[in-house]
């Protein structure tokens, strides 16, 4: 293993083992007993807290703070469950600097919010290291409902759905449950198998069977499912992903940032996993970012993330952009790419700067090329086949209320489904709340 | 510069700050150290009688009560006396005091209620060349369990008596220190100076249980799984002690004997607050046991820069100056009325305000849209909570309705002249005197 940040081409083991090991290490440890006892102590109680209404789960957040104060973290945490049961991901995983600790008013007194994720994640990893799952499960009713997607949203509907006592099958595509937290979050968010650990902690419930390698439109379709099941739930998420369409793109190693990361959290040797010297990501969201300090950490020697508008409508936010900025990686705005230059392999990509006029985004005449040796298109994903009869919006699912479809009997969430941001946090909402609406609904009919 | 040397009853000290007679100041080590450090004076940990030495714990003599970042607020403390031979410390104290001449030393004593008691310590006492004595009639464990300490104070004859017998026999300055275990402490103050006291200290620990281990259901500090009650002292008290050092500052028995204030004195301000109570000195222990001797430079420089800044040459100059202002609440002026104002500018939108105006007061504050919380004056008693509940320092102030407005909430013009209850038409006792 002699390669360096320098090696030329798409080649492993540019760091050695202890590099890559402190470079994925937990981006913000976990606090201990003492720092989250002062952490909690700047919780101010609220009333009509901004942070709870800044919260798409609407966690009861002063709450659960002055639990932990209390040192009561295991109520805490069951604080959170309740209204989130994905609330240990959320917590490693939410931008909260754009929604709970934005709307701290400390964050508004002195611009230095209650570190609220951090609690979150201390009051969620206390109960769950005590290997705890604080809910029973209702008597079973004899309804049976698919969950299809056991990403964030199909986990929350399931989980609730189980908590109300009906039996779930809860399908995957993948060979394991999780969706994006276990196949599209940076590593350093999520270390140490986490999102597995939380998909076998959440189905202590009881009364959820999974079922992986089953994919809507091949193994499964809407009609089976509908004459098989009480009630269908979807968050199958957005499987497809978006192409440049641009000249040269078939060039080898051009590749979705998704698959990258997918394939760097799966790695189980990361010195193991390719990358290039000079690598561009074309792309300004979450997605991008990951991909982009991720090929910093594994040791890419320059790493460019090119976005076509302007910094501020970057849907990553201030906080990724810094993280980016400070792993070393380079952020260009306002250019698209034009042209992938290469043989059989990428060698560069030119670039034409943007400009913002009344008729939209245009390409001005003023390009540039950055040399590059691997490409990561991280310009979105959107939904991969629609099942029959569902009506659209825009390019997802249409939804009314909580979560329910066009089609009778078949409820929506998480990305896949109209509304919300694309947030593991909205997912776990939208999940939750269309569990609700079926429990509501099987419960009404069952009388 | 201020002055900051004190004359307090014929006790010659660079500074007003002692070392209250507590564990601090057991021996000549911790004492040297406190000198070294820049302390005025210390009252050396008590002395008991000749004899076998007293004998402590020997598992945890302190409970903590802590605030945020585990800041220590209280805490209480079951130790004894000195467990040292008398001899050993009346040794020591007289090599410090040689060496220390300036500073101020007093001697702590607890001996039996017994007039040989007192009558055969006391000759040994002066021979320290120390600069007085305090009697502690104020520890409210252990040694209360023999008939000492708090329960010599609690008995305002038996402190007269003491008190009595020392001025007979010693000429050194006699300071009582006060337990304030008791319903009302200007009875053991008038007893101290019927007795010939030279001035009282106060106050001593209060008695308390600081917490419960609730896994052991013991008391803390917790001895073998049972616990005792300590004496409560730092921060904590500090409140107590000030009313009860106004108390006796503004009796009209007890005005004008000299006190040395003790009770959660931590910073230069807390101590400033005791002199203008009516203090002569002031005594520390807690927060010096919390953060070490070093604080007295904080003490000494901020007292100095104050006294500076308001023009007191000297701390005589300090004492007793908010004594006037502290009166009987029959004698506030009713007249006097205000509202509370929220600077919509500094306010962050909390509303602790709200739900503590909400909840627990007068429903005088509302919400507009937009979290913008606004003063009701038609509701608003002017009660203060909110300003104590909100975070931001000068955001609600209280201001005061100008005479000639009406009152919103009574619809009653304001009056400008003062006063107060003893003529307000709902008393009947002012009815009864016309």
């Amino acid at each position: 293993m002699s390669n360096t940040p320098r090696t030329p081409g798409v080649v492993p083991g540019r760091l050695d083992r202890d590099a890559l090991s402190l470079n994925f290490g937990d981006l913000h440890p976990p606090l201990d007993d003492h720092e989250a006892m002062v952490a909690a102590d700047r919780c101010y109680f609220c009333f009509d807290a901004p942070c709870v209404t800044a919260c798409p789960t609407s966690i009861d957040i002063p709450l659960f703070i002055r639990q932990i104060q209390a040192d009561n973290p295991g109520g805490a945490a069951k604080t959170i469950f309740e209204a989130n049961i994905l609330g240990g991901m959320c917590a490693r995983v939410c931008p909260t600097e754009q929604l709970c600790e934005e709307a701290c008013v400390r964050e508004a007194a002195e611009g230095r919010p209650v570190q609220i994720g951090r609690l979150q994640r201390y009051a969620t990893d206390t109960l769950m290291a005590a290997g705890v799952h604080p809910f029973t499960r209702a008597a079973p009713t004899g309804k049976r409902i698919a969950v299809v997607g056991a990403g964030p949203a199909g986990l929350a509907c399931a989980h609730r759905l189980a908590l109300h006592g009906h039996d779930v099958v809860m399908f995957d595509a993948k060979e394991k449950p999780g969706g994006l937290n276990e196949y599209g979050i940076a590593s350093y968010k999520t270390v140490e198998g986490f999102a597995q650990a939380e998909v076998e902690w959440l189905m202590q419930i009881g009364g959820i069977e999974l079922r992986t390698g089953q994919r809507l439109g091949h193994e499964l379709t809407l009609d089976d499912l509908r004459g098989e099941y009480d009630a269908v739930f979807l968050g199958v998420g957005l499987a497809g992903v978006n192409a440049l369409r641009t000249e040269g793109e078939e060039h080898a190693h051009v590749r979705d940032a998704v698959d990258f990361i997918g394939e760097l959290r799966q790695s189980p040797d990361l010195t193991r996993m390719a990358v290039g010297r000079d690598v561009v990501v074309i792309g300004g969201g979450m997605t991008a970012v990951d991909a982009a300090v991720q090929s910093k950490l594994l040791g890419a020697e320059s790493v460019t993330l090119v976005y076509r508008r302007g910094r501020e409508a970057m849907s990553a936010s201030s906080f990724e952009q810094d993280l980016a900025a400070s792993k070393g990686v380079r952020i260009i705005s306002g250019a698209a790419p034009v042209r992938l230059i290469g043989d059989a392999h990428v060698a560069g990509v030119e670039f034409a700067y943007t400009q913002d006029g009344p008729d939209g985004l245009r390409l001005s005449d003023e390009t540039f090329t950055l040399k590059a040796d691997q490409v990561l298109k991280a310009i979105g994903q959107h939904l991969d086949g629609v099942p029959g009869g569902l009506d659209l919006e825009g390019l997802k699912i249409a939804v009314q209320g909580p979560g329910r479809t066009s089609v009778p009997g078949v409820w929506a969430g998480g990305d896949c489904a109209r509304g919300g941001d694309d947030l593991t946090v909205t997912a776990v909402k939208e999940g939750r709340d269309a569990a609700e609406d079926i429990h509501a609904l099987l419960s009404r009919a069952g009388r | 510069m201020a002055d900051l040397s004190t004359n307090f009853v014929g006790i010659k000290s660079p500074n007003p700050f002692w070392l209250a007679s507590a564990p601090p100041t057991d021996k000549e080590y911790n004492v040297r150290r406190a000198f070294e450090a820049g302390w005025g004076g210390v009252v050396w940990k008590t002395l008991g009688e000749e004899g076998p030495p007293i004998v402590n714990v020997n598992g945890p003599r302190y409970g903590v009560i802590h605030g945020a970042d585990r800041r220590v607020l209280g805490i209480n403390n079951i130790e004894l006396i000195t467990d040292r031979p008398l001899q050993t410390n009346l040794d020591e104290m007289a090599r410090v005091k040689r060496d220390f001449p300036d500073r101020a030393l007093i001697a702590s004593i607890m001996v039996p209620c017994e007039e040989h008691a007192w009558k055969a310590i006391l000759p040994r006492v002066e021979d320290t060349g120390c600069d007085g004595i305090e009697l502690n009639f104020g520890c409210p464990h252990g040694m209360s369990e023999r008939g000492m300490g708090s329960a010599v104070g609690q008995v305002p004859e038996y402190i007269q008596m003491v008190a009595e017998w020392c001025k007979a026999y010693t000429y050194l300055p006699v300071i009582v220190k006060l337990t304030p275990n008791i319903t009302d402490i200007r009875y053991p103050a008038r007893a101290a100076k019927r007795g010939g006291a030279d001035a009282v200290s106060l106050i001593n620990t209060i008695s308390s249980i600081t917490s419960v281990n609730l896994d052991t259901m013991s008391p803390e500090p917790s001895i073998d799984g049972k616990g005792s009650h300590g004496g409560y002292c730092g921060p904590a008290v500090k409140p107590i002690a000030l009313n009860m050092v106004a108390e006796i500052a503004r009796d009209d028995e007890t005005r004008g004997l000299p006190i040395s204030g003790i009770g959660g004195v931590t910073t230069w301000r807390d101590a400033a607050e005791f002199l203008s109570l009516g203090a002569g000195s002031v005594q520390v222990c807690t927060a010096a046991m919390v953060y070490g001797f070093g604080i007295i430079k904080e003490m000494t420089a901020g007292l100095s820069d104050w006294m500076d800044e308001k023009g007191y040459t000297s701390v005589s100059k300090v004492t007793g100056r908010a004594v006037p202002n502290v009166t009987d609440w029959q004698y506030l002026n009713l007249n006097f009325v205000t509202k509370a104002r929220i600077d919509q500018d500094l306010c962050i939108k909390c509303g602790r305000c709200y739900a503590a105006c909400e909840d627990t007061s007068h429903q005088a504050i509302a919400i507009n849209p937009g979290r913008v919380f606004e003063v009701k004056d038609d509701e608003c008693v002017a009660c203060n909570l909110c300003i104590d509940v909100c975070p931001v320092e000068d955001c609600i102030t209280m201001e005061r309705l100008a005479p000639g407005t009406v009152d919103p909430r009574t619809g009653r013009r304001v009056e400008a002249n003062y006063a107060n209850w003893t003529t307000h038409p709902n008393n009947p006792m002012s009815k009864a005197a016309e």
